[in-house]
């Protein structure tokens, strides 16, 4: 039999065994924890890393098509010519340099009013008397549930003027003036559309940290004699300090990927930024011009996130620190109060339902920003083709290329969010029980990674990934398919980050004890993994659902006419002027989504297991 | 027949050594106690067994089977090696009834219905908990689920049934109850039990044989009383027993007889036929002596032998007394049944039999001198 032997320094050298070998080969493959981590390893790496190397290669290299433009390219070899061209020649300053600080100076502006209004929210919510608590919540999160660009149509319905052609909006109808084009398009509508859109995250981040912060913690400093300034700074600001970096971050790397908002109100005023850029390239056959801007919006997104992980690092842990809820003075609003619900109410009004109802109102109007009796028509929705309206396109409920959309819609939403949840979980899985393993920590970052890539960018590097058949990949362009792989990739980091917290909540020794009873892995992960995270399960998939229903950024340079969506085909027919079509489709999406949530939050709370944890 | 061997077990997690060359018998029918602070390596030897880790050095063989062989990567799932864990936190699925938890295991293996119901039924009534068949765990109150985790251990009647520290999550009243339970459960049904517990009183009660754990060594495997009365190292003897047992520093001589050790409790001779050691030379100078408090006699008056101190202290605990007397300042704990009075600074003689005391080496702290 084969010896251990030790080495000099005490390290014990394990001796070549045949059995040894043989054995470990063996429970690789029967072993399913080390099997599925290595297949996950490898989609991911095909999926993710391969992807992002070919667009970065592409970018250095000649192509077939350039001969056409510079006659000395090589198709193959190695240059700089393309990013020359993107960022040192007399077009750069259109192409790049404006987008690039359009995309900037926007993100830097919406970050500041998002935190902004999603602190105070916060604060009121959590912090004050302030009355109907759970319908305030509710309002304050309806905008984030719809989609951002719903909004900037909604702008549009109110604010258009006449400078681009078409139908004004609701200003110019009632009082007869042109709003300015700054008001309308541009700069402005956009920081504000995306502020009221996104301060949902600030919210959500900056009341679950002011709950955390026990009212023992600040009972404790107000005994040792801090007045109320000194406790709001020297404890609770310190506990959320880390909440506000990460909404900043948050936010700040999310909007500077967004392109349905600046396509809406950007593009008809040549008022770019780097995703609308990036679109526009794609369309225009400029596929390099496209990857690079891919790179920056990629590089930008990774340093906010690594100055997020640099500016945190452990004080992360405070958050999870927190005293026994004990039953906290709330701050007194006293005469504030009634102002405040005001104000509030007004604006959660403006923001989540006046656009609401201006959208549903306009699929009805036969002309676009005539606000009268005799405009209202039924048309847009169940009207037989009339060629004087819309070209001769039917009401949306009589057109089958939007019933096909509305299929593919669902198809596409359905599958997507299950797949993802329930790979959510798988990656869960791994991460949670490998957390000391290399493979685990890989895995972690892996499926993370999707969360740097702007939805734009993306859809951008699949487009070229699978526009034709490449080493394993067979060429999904076209093909439903395709879009089911972006979204679940894309909605990885969600759904691996939801699974892991599923998964870490449920102790390994219930796994154990069932290995114990010789429940295979697959019984194991069937009846007591799966069963044990339904809540966790149906949660994730409700923020998949609502996420890939609303989205447009991922998908609308993938979609083909026979694969369109809801979403890219609200896109093409605002595009093409037909407002009250994206509308009425639009609508649809807004009600399935409030749907779905109301009725798995109602189902959830109906199937609350009891007590995971054994 | 179910005779467990451990031989050479290493086990490390990344670089921490957390098993350090475990040897280790549980014959059959053995009620084995891993006994040991916290993150000494008893759990980790119970997964290692049950085959939840796989060491990376080392062999175990249950019934002269091999079921674990680190040079050769050979590891026997856990439900292959005929045994059942009952977890320190229960591990009750939570989504499934008293019933479902039970049962698990025989739909795993197939049996018929009939035969499960049956099964099952007996293991219920066995732990007194048939009525609660059709309620989920967290319906129960601990110690109802701690049953709930031994019937569905039980009840595939395992030759060898693993505890991991089973009573640690129960309230005092309950843990004695329960231990009584455990013992009768271990007669009645005829497997062999390894049980992991810091709790030396738990150990000292149930066990047929202690195994004492630190530092991810194995430091002595005996009989409870054993243990007790001869400790392999002045550490076993400061684990075990409580109220702890006094540490008395002295200097041995030879003598012809044996050993003579002077020392604060005066001149005490130990013959040769309690030395471990044939050959004195190696015993070096100074050496520990050990003496449990119930072996402190206090004597009120002037006796032979008896060793003057002052009643430095008393602790009545109702069916016993502490007292701890001071000798030039060294403190020594007594214990006497009883209820028994002093007044501070009281002087009292002690009365020590030198065939109740135990020697270490002072430098290896190993034992020398056995009772």
């Amino acid at each position: 039999m084969p010896k251990l032997s030790t080495d000099f320094s005490g390290k014990t050298i394990r001796t070549w065994n045949k059995n040894f070998y043989k054995n470990t080969f063996i429970s690789f493959f029967t072993n399913p924890y080390k099997l599925i981590s290595m297949i996950t390893l490898m989609l991911l790496t095909c999926l993710i890393i391969m992807p992002l190397w070919e667009i970065l290669t592409t970018t250095f290299k000649w192509r077939q098509i350039d001969l056409r433009e510079v006659k000395d390219a090589v198709p193959g070899e190695f240059t700089l010519y393309h990013w020359k061209n993107l960022l040192s020649s007399n077009i750069s300053q259109s192409l790049f340099y404006k987008p690039m600080a359009n995309t900037l100076l926007i993100s830097i502006t919406v970050s500041f009013f998002a935190i902004s209004l999603g602190s105070i929210m916060a604060w009121l919510i959590v912090r004050t008397d302030l009355p109907c608590k759970k319908l305030f919540t509710f309002l304050i999160i309806v905008p984030y549930m719809l989609p951002s660009w719903y909004k900037a149509m909604a702008w549009l319905a109110v604010f258009k003027n006449d400078r681009i052609g078409g139908n004004q909006g609701l200003l110019n109808y009632i009082f007869n003036i042109t709003t300015p084009d700054w008001l309308a398009y541009g700069f402005v509508p956009i920081v504000l559309i995306l502020s009221i859109h996104y301060y949902a995250f600030t919210f959500l981040l900056m009341s679950s940290a002011l709950s955390s912060v026990g009212g023992d913690l600040e009972e404790m400093a107000e005994i040792a004699g801090a007045n109320r300034f000194t406790i709001l700074k020297k404890i609770t600001l310190p506990i959320v300090l880390p909440a506000i970096l990460s909404s900043i971050i948050l936010t700040f790397s999310k909007v500077i990927g967004t392109f349905g908002v600046p396509a809406f109100l950007g593009l008809k005023v040549n008022y770019y930024t780097i995703s609308t850029m990036l679109y526009s390239s794609m369309r225009n056959r400029q596929t390099v011009q496209a990857y690079i801007l891919s790179i920056f919006l990629i590089l930008i997104a990774a340093l906010t996130v690594y100055i997020n992980q640099r500016a945190i690092g452990k004080r992360k842990s405070y958050t999870t620190i927190g005293g026994k809820d004990t039953r906290r003075n709330l701050f007194e609003l006293g005469k504030m109060k009634n102002p405040v619900v005001i104000i509030l109410s007004t604006f959660l009004v403006f923001a989540g339902i006046m656009p609401l109802i201006l959208m549903i109102l306009q699929t009805f109007m036969l002309k676009v920003g005539e606000f009268s009796l005799s405009n209202f028509t039924t048309h847009f929705w169940i009207g037989q083709s009339i060629p004087a309206i819309g070209e001769g396109e039917p009401g949306i409920l009589k057109n089958p290329a939007i019933w096909s959309s509305i299929k593919n819609t669902f198809k596409l939403v359905i599958s997507s969010s299950v797949i993802a949840t329930f790979v959510g979980l798988i990656l869960g899985y791994i991460i949670s029980r490998g957390r000391k393993k290399l493979s685990g920590r890989i895995i972690d970052q892996l499926s993370f990674t999707p969360y740097l890539i702007p939805s734009i960018a993306f859809g951008a590097i699949y487009l070229s990934m699978f526009s034709q058949p490449r080493f394993i990949m067979p060429a999904l362009y076209g093909t439903l398919a395709l879009l089911i792989l972006i979204s679940v990739v894309k909605y990885l980091p969600f759904a691996a980050r939801a699974g892991t917290s599923n998964m870490i909540q449920i102790g390994t020794e219930l796994e154990e004890a069932a290995a114990i009873e010789g429940a295979s892995f697959m019984k194991r992960f069937l009846r007591i993994m799966m069963p044990l995270s339904k809540q966790g399960f149906l949660s994730g998939f409700l923020l998949i659902f609502i996420s890939a229903m609303k989205e447009l950024d991922l998908i609308v340079l993938l979609a083909t006419p026979s694969t369109t969506t809801l979403t890219a085909l609200t896109y093409a027919y605002s595009d093409t002027g037909f407002r009250q079509y994206g509308d009425a489709m639009t609508t649809i999406i807004v009600i399935t989504i409030i749907v779905v949530y109301l009725l798995s939050t109602k189902i959830g709370k109906a199937d609350m297991s009891k007590g995971i944890g054994g | 027949m179910s005779q467990i061997v451990l031989s050479d077990i290493n086990k490390y997690y990344d670089k921490v050594h957390v098993l350090k060359d475990v040897n280790l018998v549980v014959e059959d029918g053995d009620f084995m106690t891993l006994l040991g602070p916290s993150g000494c390596g008893k759990t980790t030897t119970l997964r290692v067994i049950a085959g939840l880790e796989n060491p990376q050095e080392g062999r175990i063989t249950i019934d002269n089977k091999e079921v674990t062989n680190a040079i050769e990567a050979y590891y026997v799932p856990p439900s292959k090696r005929g045994l059942n864990l009952v977890f320190q936190s229960y591990a009750l699925w939570p989504h499934m009834t008293v019933k479902e938890n039970v049962s698990f295991g025989l739909t795993i293996k197939k049996l018929s219905k009939k035969l499960i119901e049956e099964k099952v039924e007996n293991a219920l009534k066995r732990m007194r908990i048939f009525e609660y068949m059709d309620r989920y765990p967290s319906e129960l109150s601990g110690g109802q689920q701690q049953r709930v985790a031994i019937a569905r251990a039980i009840v595939s009647e395992p030759k060898i049934l693993l505890l991991d520290e089973p009573l640690s999550n129960l309230d005092a009243k309950l843990r004695v109850d329960m231990r009584s339970e455990l013992k009768r459960l271990h007669r009645d049904l005829n497997t062999t039990i390894i049980y992991v517990t810091h709790d030396q009183v738990e150990a000292l009660t149930m066990s047929t044989k202690i195994a004492i754990f630190f530092e991810g060594n194995l430091v002595q495997v005996d009989t409870p009383k054993n243990i007790y009365n001869n400790p392999a190292s002045k550490k076993v003897a400061d684990f075990i027993g409580n109220p702890r047992i006094n540490f008395i520093e002295g200097k041995c001589t030879r003598i012809i007889e044996g050993l003579e050790v002077d020392s604060i409790l005066g001149k005490m001779k130990f013959y040769n036929n309690k030395l471990l050691r044939k050959n004195m030379e190696s015993i070096k100078e100074k050496v520990i002596m050990a003496l449990r408090p119930e072996h402190v006699n206090i004597k009120r008056d002037l006796c032979d032998g008896g060793i003057e101190g002052k009643i430095y202290s008393i602790l009545p605990a109702g069916s016993e007394t502490l007292i701890q007397v001071d000798i030039n300042g060294t403190r020594i704990m007594g214990k006497v049944i009883g209820q028994e009075d002093f007044d501070y600074d009281q002087t009292v003689w002690l009365d020590i039999d030198s065939k109740k005391v135990n020697v270490f080496e002072q430098e290896t702290e190993n034992l020398i001198v056995t009772i």
